[in-house]
């Protein structure tokens, strides 16, 4: 009998002091900051002569009739006010929206320093914006909420340190740094499922986003052959070989099929 | 049928999970194996502490619901911290979007929590069984488990591995809420159990066992898929496994047992369950896999499908538990066996 009250209070102090640890586990500032991962410092960039330096531009199609945007229901939550809708497949008159395009090949070994200013992703109407980011890796994404009540963000990396925040209302801006290459790394919010974005981390500066009207242009390139990368969430991945010649501006038109979904 | 001459009666303890020996009683009160009652252990029947056991098992399968609506909702990691909600241990958050179903699991949780303290230390108090006070302990120490394994699962972000145990062990600890319930009732405690030997093979309680077992796989099969660490067709595949083995235990009980009630109505149950769970687990894929694999949102279809298919796993689990503790309790297995000191002579166990 004694035995088995003994047993059990032990049992009992060992629950505590597993919450006391788990209470007193805090993540350091700089783990905030680089999302955890050691922050090893860049190599010199490789420098690039801005006297021949071109460009690639173009626009992004969707063929075939486009899909009507689905409404999003966001009743759960009263503070997620104004009307809302699907971005997953965003084509007005046939401009595919949200396509990340970049240099996915012909850089070779070149290294590139990494912006100081960070890319900014705001929250708001209890949505993304923009919906689909792209940042270097190392570089800082800036994450601000601007809605009456609180988002958590939890981006779901196959390559990076997998995290979740929240971020009440009008709380400081969340920093993070993604430290290795990933396109489409989903981000999304658990109190509001709807909630859904993705960034693509490169290791070049040389990528663009297409717009409403499916437009895109990656400047500062140096001369040389290259492969782009178009990019969209639902509709896959589409590459296009491109020369460019010294301060020449290529354009690069590329289509993504309905049926590809 | 094995009737004993003379020498001992082995039988099997209703719970003790020992085979014991007892003397044969004398000769002119055995009228054979039917009218044989197993010796009830004395225990006074206590209304409250049964009606206290029953209410926490209710308390449970509520919990269990809470649960299933965390993940259905995809809201399991809405509040990022745990112990603590947003860092404090007593405010109470904006219950709005996911945040809703995560804390009120929590608050469900502490709930049962506490009522499982209370349980075990009414029970160590006012039960005379040793066994029935072990296993109120052993519910304890499972609802504590559960509680760390529902904080790891939050801290380490949602890993399917966790997340499963923290499932299994949530139906396992229903099963056992469900049994304290049982043992404490006045039928367990105040009916002597109408004996009758099973001489089939494989005998009944053995086919109660693989019931529990494949449901057992079941679970953890639909748990992994459920939390993303399985492809949904080695759960659907495993439930014609469990359909068949169910339904043999079943109709083997309802056929040949059919006059001892408490096996009988265990497998009618058992049964019904069955037949519900295999219609909500396909209801549950065609709104969650076929049609919902693009659903922008949890829709409330898919949402109400999974939950209740989740709800109803539980309930079957535990009631093939039931089914197999009452087979365990009416229909020992009968067996010879030869037991030093005495003539060798067939003994019933």
């Amino acid at each position: 009998m004694k035995k088995t009250w003994l047993a059990m209070l032990g049992v009992l102090a060992l629950m505590a002091l597993m919450l006391l640890a788990g209470c007193n586990k805090k993540e350091t500032n700089e783990e905030q900051k680089t999302g955890g991962e050691n922050a090893t410092p860049a190599p010199a960039a490789t420098p690039i002569d801005q006297s021949t330096v071109g460009s690639v531009s173009g626009s992004v199609k969707y063929d075939g009739a486009a899909p009507k945007a689905q409404k999003i229901d966001m009743s759960q939550d009263p503070a997620c006010k104004g009307t809302n809708e699907a971005e997953n497949v965003v084509a007005d008159k046939g401009n595919l929206a949200n396509v990340f395009v970049y240099v996915k090949d012909g850089l070779g070994n070149r290294t590139f320093d990494v912006p100081k200013d960070p890319v900014v992703l705001d929250q708001s109407g209890c949505r993304y914006h923009p919906h689909v980011i792209g940042v270097m890796a190392g570089q800082t994404v800036q994450i601000k909420n601007d809605d009456p009540t609180t988002h958590n963000i939890h981006p779901t990396p196959k390559d990076n340190r997998e995290w979740n925040e929240s971020q009440p209302p009008q709380a400081a801006p969340i920093e993070k740094t993604f430290a290795r290459e990933e396109i489409m790394l989903p981000v999304k919010c658990n109190q509001h499922p709807w909630m859904k974005m993705y960034v693509n981390v490169v290791k070049s500066p040389f990528y663009a986003v297409t717009g409403a009207d499916g437009k895109y242009e990656i400047k500062g390139l140096p001369p040389g052959d290259y492969t782009i990368a178009f990019v969209h969430e639902r509709l896959g991945e589409q590459t296009q070989k491109v020369t460019v010649g010294p301060k020449e501006s290529k354009t690069a038109d590329q289509s993504f099929k309905a049926g590809a979904m | 049928m094995l009737r004993p001459k003379d020498g001992p009666l082995t039988l099997r303890g209703p719970i003790s999970g020992k085979w014991i020996v007892r003397t044969r009683p004398e000769p002119a009160a055995f009228t054979g194996p039917k009218e044989r009652h197993l010796k009830a252990i004395a225990t006074p029947y206590n209304r409250k502490l049964h009606r206290f056991a029953v209410f926490t098992a209710c308390a449970t399968l509520v919990l269990i619901v809470a649960g299933a609506l965390v993940t259905s909702n995809d809201a399991g990691l809405s509040v990022p911290d745990w112990p603590t909600t947003f860092g404090s241990i007593y405010k109470m958050p904006h219950m709005v979007g996911g945040v809703k179903f995560e804390h009120g699991h929590r608050m469900v949780a502490e709930f049962v929590g506490l009522l499982t303290i209370v349980l075990a230390v009414w029970t160590w108090l006012a039960d005379r069984r040793r066994w029935l006070r072990m296993l109120s302990l052993a519910a304890l120490g499972m609802v504590i488990v559960q509680g760390i394994l529902g904080g790891l699962t939050v801290r380490f972000l949602l890993p399917p591995a966790i997340s499963s145990a923290h499932a299994a062990l949530a139906q396992t600890f229903f099963c056992i809420a469900v049994c304290i319930a049982i043992f404490t009732g006045p039928k367990w405690i105040e009916e002597p159990a109408a004996v009758e030997f099973d001489s089939r093979r494989p005998s009944l309680f053995t086919l109660t066992l693989l019931s529990i077992f494949v449901l057992y796989v079941q679970l953890i099969l639909g748990a992994m898929f459920r939390h993303k660490g399985m492809s949904w067709w080695p759960h659907v595949a495993h439930a014609g496994v469990v359909a068949v083995v169910l339904t043999w235990t079943t109709i083997r009980a309802m056929t040949v047992y059919s006059k001892i009630e408490a096996v009988r109505r265990s497998a009618m149950m058992v049964l019904s369950l069955l037949i519900a769970q295999l219609c909500l687990g396909f209801t549950a894929f065609l709104t969650r896999v076929a049609w919902g694999k693009e659903a922008l949102q949890p829709e409330l279809p898919m949402v109400i499908s999974t939950v209740a298919h989740v709800a109803v796993g539980a309930l079957l689990l535990a009631t093939t538990v039931v089914l197999a503790i009452q087979v365990w309790r009416h229909l020992p297995v009968a067996f010879a066996e030869r037991i030093p000191g005495t003539e060798r002579t067939p003994q019933a166990a």
